[in-house]
């Protein structure tokens, strides 16, 4: 055969592979969208579950998801950043080091329902943190705790050695270069990895299964102590342990879900962009 | 004092960078500590070879053997599925797409990973669900071919993210030499690039896998979650994620089926560790 023509044929099927994915991908937001967004009211979304969870709204549930970010972007930003702030100025390329990230792509590579497991047998249980929001929201913290370690490493090492060595030439100690010189130039590529840990922690299930998601639970927490409801496991009840839940109400619900989630994506792709057009170097 | 702060500083920021060891390692510590109770009442043999799963019947029947064989059957499934179409995208991106379609390829890719996986579950269950059972006869879509399709689906953005860095990595040279040799675009993409790149493809076809056999909630959802040895791709499965995430709710701290649970944990934590570090050597063989 030619082989120009075998190339024809080969990019043809590349191609081929590409668009079967994302159109696949299209289908499932086109899907969402125009399902979930008709019966994404003011009332859906400011209102506690109803009848069983088959009517009302999931305003708990949202409120829910957000304590829980909330608290795993608090316990995960301070150390991640920390750790990032190790690798990129402090470690020097030795085995500790490539221990260290060994352990990161180990972390990341955890199945999700192990860290469940492992957030019931710490703090649930060893801790007698009981299932909360405390509990939860370490077990998403440490789930993310590689994803914002990476992003910031990045971020930092990006910035030009020449930036530190001038501050370092006028006197300047390491940590107050790092922290005028270096910290402000990769801040926008800390956020961006702070976003993408917020999306990845609103939309995981599995670790908060058993640490703190509540089946139903129409009050907001007065503590760190007290159970929630979560998007995502509201999502997984209603979809398979309720029978006979409204249509409208489903697709409402992964419509809040996704939308939280993309949204999350979408304003770190904006920073990084507009970061894109601002660089200096 | 400057000194004195600088100092503490370093360690600070030591002790941060320390942390992801000491998950790490409490991670699988407290699997231990819970899980290899079970091995007081049964041999690790009979844990991992035995056929049945009945943790609630007395005695408990805590054989996992159908649940690895349905992480297994999927798994291969989706393996299977996710390969061709994973390099195949990551090769037209990387090689053949023109700039502003590679943009909104990667765009797409980036989107399909950020969909949660509960997400992706109750869509599988409201659209792939009943396709499957319309278009192969069957009593129940929820079979081990569904999950096997939404897990390929969900292994696409690590494959092709990894395999397309492997792609770019390769020096320039080899790709002009092919050329210059009179070979054709293809012909230099298939027998020097992807022959180059091949370590890196295969870990992420590793790392791909390892995201399969992690993934809970979609499978959960549209497996059928039967744990019996399967038989065919078409009959329900119950694998190991799903069977924790399923049970752990219903089972008493400190029984054996507590106790079992975790004991799953550990197996799915060695398959994953054992599978992140073979990747990483394959990674750092090629630089």
């Amino acid at each position: 055969m030619n082989p120009y023509r075998t190339q024809r044929l080969a990019f043809s099927l590349l191609f081929l592979a590409n668009a079967l994915i994302l159109v696949l991908v299209g289908f499932v937001v086109v899907v969402i969208v125009q399902k979930g967004l008709p019966g994404v009211t003011w009332q859906f979304v400011s209102d506690v579950p109803r009848q069983g969870m088959r009517a009302g709204g999931i305003f708990p549930a949202i409120v829910g998801t957000l304590y829980l970010v909330a608290g795993a972007i608090v316990f995960a930003l301070p150390i991640g950043l920390l750790a990032a702030i190790y690798l990129s100025e402090y470690a020097k390329d030795n085995a500790l080091t490539r221990l260290i990230k060994l352990a990161i792509v180990n972390l990341a590579g955890v199945p999700s329902v192990v860290y469940g497991l492992f957030g019931l047998a710490l703090f649930v249980v060893f801790f007698k943190f009981g299932a909360s929001i405390l509990s939860g929201s370490l077990t998403l913290g440490i789930m993310i705790l590689p994803l914002i370690i990476t992003a910031s490493r990045e971020a930092l090492e990006s910035v030009p050695h020449s930036f530190r060595e001038v501050s370092l030439s006028l006197g300047a100690s390491k940590w107050q270069t790092i922290q005028n010189i270096v910290l402000p130039n990769a801040i926008p590529g800390i956020l961006t990895g702070t976003i993408l840990g917020i999306g990845r922690a609103a939309g995981e299930t599995a670790p908060i299964l058993f640490t703190v998601a509540a089946f139903y639970l129409p009050l907001l927490p007065g503590s760190i102590f007290d159970q929630v409801m979560a998007l995502p496991y509201h999502l997984y009840i209603i979809s398979t342990q309720v029978p006979n839940v409204d249509e409208k109400i489903r697709y409402g619900t992964a419509f809040v879900l996704l939308a939280l989630v993309l949204f999350m994506n979408l304003v770190a792709i904006v920073i990084r962009y507009r970061f894109r057009m601002k660089k200096k170097w | 004092m400057r000194k004195l702060r600088e100092f503490i500083i370093e360690k600070l920021v030591l002790l941060c960078g320390l942390a992801s060891i000491f998950f790490v390692l409490l991670i699988f510590l407290f699997l231990l500590r819970e899980g290899l109770a079970v091995f007081q009442t049964i041999s690790p043999a009979a844990f991992l070879a035995g056929k049945s799963w009945y943790p609630i019947s007395e005695p408990p029947a805590l054989g996992i053997l159908p649940l690895i064989l349905g992480s297994l059957v999927v798994t291969v499934g989706a393996t299977l599925i996710s390969i061709p179409f994973g390099v195949g995208s990551a090769i037209y991106i990387a090689e053949v797409a023109p700039k502003r379609v590679k943009e909104i390829l990667k765009a797409g890719i980036e989107l399909l990973a950020a969909i949660p996986s509960v997400v992706l579950g109750f869509i599988g269950m409201v659209t792939l669900v009943p396709l499957v059972k319309n278009v192969f006869h069957l009593p129940t879509g929820l079979t081990a071919l569904s999950g096997s399709i939404i897990l390929a689906f969900m292994a696409m953005p690590t494959i092709v993210s990894i395999a397309e860095d492997a792609l770019y990595s390769i020096p320039k040279t080899y790709k002009e030499a092919a050329l210059a040799m009179g070979a054709t675009h293809w012909q230099a993409i298939w027998r020097v690039m992807l022959r180059a790149a091949s370590s890196g493809i295969l870990a992420a076809i590793m790392l791909g896998i390892g995201r399969v056999i992690g993934e809970t909630m979609a499978v959960m959802m549209i497996t059928g979650n039967a744990a019996v040895i399967p038989h065919s791709f078409f009959a329900p499965v119950r694998t190991l994620t799903a069977t924790i995430a399923a049970e752990m709710g219903e089972a008493v701290i400190g029984s054996e089926h507590y106790f079992a649970l975790f004991a799953i944990g550990i197996v799915l934590f060695v398959i994953s560790f054992a599978i992140n570090v073979t990747a990483d050597l394959f990674l750092h063989k090629r630089q």
